[in-house]
């Protein structure tokens, strides 16, 4: 009964999988898959084998046990009884400054230089493009070493800085330039709100952001009566106030004091200690990357028409005000995504602090932890992860803020 | 499906064929050459003459074992490591060989799953300061900024020394003992720290070494010694016994002078047994018989490696002192050869 009603429908064969072009891709995809997941297995099981061979064990429990060992930049109390997991969380710390850091002055850089480099004037345009081309054109190791070398082949001792030495501290005895690093003055708060200093300086953060956030309803305000007016009030004297006021009563209260730093014995006292690793990373990271930026800014703006400046110029904008409000709000467009790439790279050739010694992640937990306790393959997947998480971070962050700039097409 | 099967197949295959691992003994014959690791440069101890011929103390174990298995005290390939790499590099077969000045520690030994071969050096850490800044004691040093190698044992002992004794310090990590060299005579650290033998050696090559003295604190016990992989006992019994061979041979006279002609037979059975007249120590080794004579002929035994490279008539200067023969007062010691 059953061969009477079915209807009639073609076999499938297993040559179909390959002939014919409706399975054909479903095929390729299914073995590239096995081929993948095979791969994988492979280096896992490779990895299982190799350590059991090795009679290593795979185990995270390293990271409570007692590091042992110093670290000279710390963000956060750390002593050498900490634990390797708290030593691997100062060196996070100290790649996030450096990161930091060099994002901020890369920028500023880039963007000054990639304007000037289309300056008019022949000089300065020529003098950006030496620039550019110079940090572009030359590995960055070779940069941080070179600003390390200087730091410490050039400046003075600090034992030469005794009575009678022949070196002298700068800008009012309030900065002295070392051969170990920068002495520059520090704030100390005498009598903080809570006993933990991180906490005071969060608050203060937190009304200094407060602040801005009352300047820009202020200006906001502004804008509503200008639009409305026509006339614009004058409100910097008002912005000035609620950004120096709040913070600088907090201050006071806190009782917030300049500390200077002076010679005492072997080294400078008080004051904050930027080290020669700090500064040389920093500067180079900063000059090389900024070159990449310049470059990046200067595509953006060659991007605008030159109908735009034109148009800008027949409203009677001076160029300066052209550039601020016309150019590089239309080159945002164009630039945010390359410099995007530009600010992970930074965050990653951060890693190259090992050079000098720079107490970052890399040198901490993938570096003396590793040695020291020998988990080679937990500590670098560790790091990795973190280099992970902290590049999509950024690049997250950077796409919301790219999405802000685009132009809103309707 | 049947594609996937011979995959895993051969997947397995393969595992099995990486996983069988050769020792390191027959992986050594049949290359021709000992994968021998040792320091970046630290003169007496290791580093390339101005042919480019490495030369030292430690080079000399190297050599001595791979006259010992090849025959030829030249078929070693250094492969210079820092403090930071010399580990990874071991365990991952890159170096047959680790001679690189190394503390032998619990940790090193059990956990690290390294085999130490013996102690060719009885050392301590010290510190050294240049002359001029007046300091006389370790427990001046409230404040300093110190120079340190990163990955070492030495990094441990300084942080623990400081710790105990509550005085401040400034650590600034480097990577190579160059590098150190260079930071310390610029002045960017008061004090260059790590073994005492290793200071020696750094400030004999200085311009004006004495611009600079050792502080009379020794703050740890470093014994540094050759080290192995561990669980290939073959190798390491010949990585033990090379290194026992040069100092039994110093214990019983044998030099590279009198050598040939007491390889032709002697009255003493233990110098026969040594140098392979008599029994069958090579073959127990899986060594050719002359083993022991190769890798005395290779920079003479124990005492003419010291006084060569690191002993008081080179300009490093270093005495004998714990170094010494167990008969003379010190503490290099070898089982006997039976």
């Amino acid at each position: 009964m059953t061969t009477l009603t079915d209807p009639p429908k073609g076999n499938f064969r297993l040559s179909q999988l390959i002939y014919d072009t409706r399975y054909r891709s479903i095929t390729i995809q299914v073995i590239a898959m096995i081929l993948v997941l095979l791969g994988i297995f492979w280096l896992v099981n490779n990895t299982i084998q190799n350590l059991s061979a090795l009679g290593k064990d795979f185990d995270f429990g390293f990271l409570s046990q007692p590091a042992g060992y110093d670290i000279n930049q710390r963000l956060i109390e750390y002593t050498s009884q900490s634990s390797h997991g708290r030593a691997a969380i100062v060196g996070i710390l100290n790649t996030l400054l450096i990161a930091f850091l060099g994002c901020i002055l890369a920028t500023i850089l880039g963007v000054v230089v990639g304007v000037l480099r289309l300056s008019k004037n022949w000089i300065v345009s020529r003098m950006m493009a030496v620039y550019v081309e110079g940090f572009r054109n030359v590995p960055l190791l070779l940069w941080i070493i070179a600003i390390f070398a200087l730091m410490t082949e050039g400046m003075s001792q600090p034992r030469d800085f005794k009575v009678g030495g022949d070196a002298s501290m700068i800008l009012g005895d309030s900065v002295a330039v070392t051969n170990r690093g920068v002495y520059v003055p520090g704030v100390v708060l005498e009598n903080g709100l809570f006993g933990l200093a991180v906490l005071n300086w969060l608050l203060i953060l937190a009304v200094l952001i407060a602040s801005i956030v009352c300047i820009r309803l202020l200006s906001r305000r502004a804008d509503h009566i200008q639009e409305s007016t026509g006339v614009r009030p004058t409100t910097w004297y008002q912005q000035l106030a609620l950004l120096v006021i709040p913070v600088g009563l907090v201050l006071f209260f806190m009782g917030a004091q300049l500390q200077f730093p002076y010679l005492k014995g072997f080294n400078f006292t008080d004051g904050v200690h930027l080290r020669n690793s700090l500064i040389a990373l920093w500067l180079a990271l900063s000059l090389y990357t900024g070159a990449f930026i310049a470059e990046i800014v200067r595509s953006g703006i060659l991007a605008i028409s030159k109908g735009q400046s034109e148009a800008a110029a027949a409203l009677g904008l001076r160029p300066s005000r052209t550039m601020n409000l016309v150019i590089l709000p239309q080159a945002m467009r164009v630039i945010i995504p390359p410099l995007i790439s530009q600010f992970l790279n930074l965050t990653k050739n951060s890693s190259l602090a090992i050079a000098v010694g720079y107490m970052d992640v890399r040198s901490t937990l993938g570096g003396i932890t590793i040695n020291q306790t020998g988990r080679e393959l937990e500590g670098i997947l560790l790091m990795a992860a973190f280099y992970l998480v902290l590049s999509l971070v950024i690049s997250g962050v950077m796409n919301v803020y790219n999405n802000r700039t685009q132009l809103q097409e309707r | 499906m049947k594609k996937s099967v011979f995959l895993g197949a051969m997947t397995v295959a393969g595992l099995a064929a990486g996983a069988a691992a050769a020792g390191t003994l027959d992986d050594v014959k049949a290359r021709g050459t000992l994968n021998c690791g040792v320091t970046t440069g630290l003169v007496g101890f290791a580093a390339p003459d101005a042919n480019g011929v490495w030369d030292g103390f430690d080079v000399g174990v190297c050599r001595a074992v791979a006259a010992a298995v090849l025959g030829d005290p030249m078929a070693v390939e250094f492969v210079p490591t820092t403090g930071q790499t010399r580990f990874t590099a071991l365990a991952s077969g890159e170096i047959d060989l680790l001679a690189r000045n190394t503390t032998w520690t619990f940790s090193r030994d059990v956990d690290l799953k390294f085999e130490f071969v013996g102690v060719n050096y009885y050392d301590g850490q010290g510190f050294m300061v240049p002359r001029e800044l007046g300091v006389s004691s370790a427990q001046d040093l409230d404040g300093a900024t110190v120079c340190i190698q990163t990955g070492t044992t030495t990094e441990l002992n300084l942080a623990d020394y400081f710790r105990s004794n509550d005085i401040s310090y400034e650590p600034v990590p480097i990577e190579t003992n160059a590098e150190a060299q260079q930071q310390y005579l610029a002045g960017a650290c008061d004090v260059y720290t790590t073994d005492a033998s290793g200071l020696a050696a750094t400030r004999a090559t200085f311009e004006n070494p004495g611009d600079h003295v050792l502080l009379p604190e020794i703050v740890s016990k470093e014994p540094l010694g050759p080290l192995v992989r561990h669980g290939d006992n073959e190798w390491a019994d010949v990585a033990r016994w090379t290194l026992n061979a040069l100092i039994t041979a110093e214990e019983l006279g044998v030099t590279s002078a009198n050598i040939e002609e007491l390889s032709a037979g002697t009255n003493n059975p233990e110098i026969n047994r040594l140098l392979g007249t008599e029994g069958e120590l090579g073959a127990m080794l899986g060594l050719e018989a002359d083993w022991a004579k190769n890798a005395l002929m290779a920079g003479g035994n124990y005492g003419e490696l010291f006084e060569a490279n690191i002993g008081e008539s080179t300009p490093i200067g270093l005495a004998r002192g714990l170094n010494a023969m167990w008969t003379e007062g010190g503490l290099i010691y070898s089982p006997p050869f039976r």
